[in-house]
């Protein structure tokens, strides 16, 4: 309840996953109305409900389907108002293996972290900028960064959206559309369940939730939310062509 | 296989671990044989360890409504009180009953059937209960509370998660003004002044004890008696009256490594005591303090079960009945005092009636300290039990972690009715863990 209604409302996209819920939580309890959007939008309600109890902001849950672009326009206008902030937590991992020989898998996997996430955020740049304000909030990945042999298929997608995200903000460098790019490198999450993944590099949702919330306090452009990936992410990129492809990464 | 622990870190267990998302994933694991629900994992020894089968519930942690009107919090299990009242302490509300630390789920709270300060007025954890929802073996649901299936509401209150997965309770909150507490503090120079202290302030809702269990000869089981009581805005100086829920925040430290063992000894438990109790000779008298410092002095340390080291520690408490109380206190701290074992923070509280089926609470004093796991204190425990049972008292499962099965059956005769209901109902084969395995629950 502290601060309630303080902050411009925020659409949550992708509402479902762990980061989205995490981001949801830290806006709602930094006052900001929160709107879920996600598939079958009716099942979001329980998260709807604890996140009203907890913090004391009005929640509203909106379906939306992230491999349906002609539906954007539509979806945006049946939004109760146009959001301050909105946050892009679409995404599907898949399998490499399936992605790899399964057309229709990759295609899933590409429109769902590029196509779509890319085509909804410029919808909402233009109507940001129309209206002289706005933040816009990409999760991407670190996978983007370099394609390797274990996820090239969502690594190329996130690359692409990483790059769409880059040049929204070059293009409104001067304003008045902010462009937030998020790489949170692994993340303890219902995608990550099972994966033996390193400690030091792992971060909760609610780490990236934080970070996140954070940079629109603070005007980040792009959050790295440990350190220590954007120095892993650095000597990869850096590796020789010759000497990254032997690599096992 | 994950190695997990209690809060006292002994004993370790290599336990295979699952944590379901929604009832449907809970169920199936529950499928797999018996099995253990574990929380925050704030219970002190195995009451949380199953090596073959341990359920987290963590992703149980969602708020489901609140009625202002009374008060009732309906809750999943694996919230915890820290955020119950992150939420509605700025609303005016505060748990009715609240443990000595904020991170335990309520989950774990109803299985341990927790106390706190107002206990000798407010009962355990379960009095302020509307119903619990409990998960049975097959997956079934069960809304028990005083008038629907109360046998299993009140064989659940206390049994340390034995008769089921605890999902979703009612809570009812109580009312406060603010987000203080007016202290008191009475330094009682013996241990007889510290039960006149208790006795003379039953109409305190709050009240516990520090007590220095290093103490001897006539000073055995001085103490520094805290009462307390929620304060009105006209307690409040003015200038925090415009926001009366608003407490200075406390910068979190943490304990970053394991101490060596050596570090706590005879001598730094003696200092430390001693300089506690002149420090709390200075503060004598009334005061103002946030409900966090008040309630949870130690949440303050993130990590202080690492004062003991890497073997851990193990967690001593009784309680004793009211007429035994005076002359088993005095046993049991020559016991300790004559070890010159002990510890920080040793507590002395005065428990009210209580009528319930396996909760722990009676009425008398309880006694709580921990000490270093080592031979030595194992010794010294066997040691308090038996002064402990030759009272008449009886022990609080969610600080036990080397209890045996017949001094528990034998100071406690429910266990063995607990034990038989569970055989009986096939529970047995459905819910188990560490603890029950050695209690022969």
């Amino acid at each position: 309840m502290t601060g309630a209604a303080t902050g411009g409302a925020v659409l949550i996209l992708g509402a479902r996953s762990d980061i989205a819920r995490a981001c949801a939580q830290r806006f709602a309890q930094g006052g900001h109305p929160v709107m879920l959007a996600a598939r079958d939008a009716a099942t979001l309600a329980p998260d709807a409900t604890d996140i009203g109890l907890r913090h004391g902001v009005t929640v509203t849950c909106h379906d939306f389907d992230a491999l349906d672009p002609e539906g954007f326009a539509a979806f945006l206008d049946a939004l109760p108002v146009l959001p301050e902030i909105a946050v892009c937590a679409v995404g599907l991992m898949g399998t490499q293996d399936q992605n790899q020989r399964d057309p229709a898998a990759a295609i899933r996997v590409l429109r769902s972290n590029f196509e779509g996430p890319a085509i909804l955020l410029a919808e909402l740049a233009e109507r940001f900028e129309a209206r002289g304000s706005g933040t816009l909030i990409g999760i991407s990945s670190v996978a983007g960064e370099r394609g390797r042999a274990s996820n090239y298929v969502y690594g190329a997608a996130k690359a692409g959206f990483t790059a769409y995200l880059s040049g929204l903000r070059n293009r409104f460098a001067r304003g008045p559309v902010r462009v937030i790019t998020v790489l949170p490198g692994f993340v303890a999450t219902r995608m990550t369940e099972g994966m033996d993944l390193p400690p030091r590099l792992t971060a909760q949702p609610e780490e990236v939730a934080e970070a996140i919330f954070q940079a629109t306090r603070r005007g980040r452009d792009v959050v790295w939310v440990r350190p220590v990936w954007r120095l892993i992410m650095a000597i990869i990129r850096a590796l020789p062509e010759g000497i990254f492809k032997k690599t096992r990464l | 296989m994950t190695q997990l622990s209690g809060w006292g870190r002994y004993p370790r267990i290599d336990c295979a671990l699952s944590a379901p998302r929604d009832a449907d994933a809970l169920a199936r694991a529950l499928a797999r044989g018996p099995a253990i629900a574990r929380g925050m994992g704030r219970a002190y020894g195995d009451s949380a360890l199953n090596a073959a089968n341990t359920v987290s519930m963590g992703h149980f942690n969602r708020f489901l409504a609140f009625d202002p009107a009374t008060g009732t919090l309906e809750v999943e299990a694996g919230v915890t009180l820290a955020e119950v009242i992150a939420a509605f302490l700025p609303r005016g509300w505060f748990p009715q009953v609240t443990p000595g630390t904020k991170f335990v789920s309520l989950g774990g709270a109803i299985a341990a059937d927790v106390h706190g300060k107002n206990h000798h007025g407010a009962g355990s954890f379960g009095a302020a209960l509307d119903w619990i929802d409990v998960m049975g073996a097959d997956g079934t649901v069960t809304r028990a509370s005083h008038d629907t299936h109360s046998d299993l509401f009140h064989w659940t209150l206390g049994s340390m998660g034995l008769t089921g997965v605890i999902l979703r309770a009612g809570l009812r909150l109580q009312p406060v003004e603010s987000g203080w507490i007016a202290q008191t503090t009475l330094p009682a120079p013996s241990l007889s002044a510290a039960i006149d202290a208790f006795e003379g302030n039953l109409d305190a809702p709050y009240s516990v004890a520090w007590i220095d269990c290093t103490a001897r000869g006539p000073a055995l089981g001085r103490s520094l008696v805290m009462l307390g009581r929620h304060a009105g805005v006209e307690d409040l100086p003015p200038a925090a009256r415009r926001a009366p829920f608003d407490v200075p925040r406390r910068r979190a430290r943490s304990l970053p490594v394991d101490l060596p063992a050596f570090a706590l000894n005879p001598l730094t438990l003696r200092a430390f005591n001693a300089a506690y109790w002149w420090a709390g000779n200075r503060k004598a008298g009334a005061a103002l303090v946030d409900w966090d410092r008040y309630f949870y002095p130690l949440d303050a340390v993130a990590g202080w079960n690492r004062l003991y080291g890497r073997r851990g520690f193990l967690q001593f408490q009784c309680v004793l009945p009211l007429p035994a109380a005076a002359a088993g206190l005095d046993a049991l701290l020559r016991a300790i005092a004559a070890r010159g074992a002990g510890s920080f923070l040793a507590v002395l509280k005065r428990f009210g009636a209580q009528d319930s089926r396996l909760s722990f609470p009676m009425e008398g004093y309880t006694l709580a300290l921990d000490f270093p796991h080592n031979r030595e204190s194992l010794t010294l425990m066997d040691r308090l039990d038996r002064i402990t049972a030759d009272h008449g008292g009886r022990f609080y499962l969610a600080k036990d972690a080397r209890l045996d099965a017949a001094t528990l059956h034998a100071t406690d005769p429910r266990w063995s009715d607990f034990a038989q209901m569970r055989q009986k109902t096939g529970l047995a084969e459905a819910f188990a863990s560490a603890q029950s395995q050695r209690l022969a629950l």
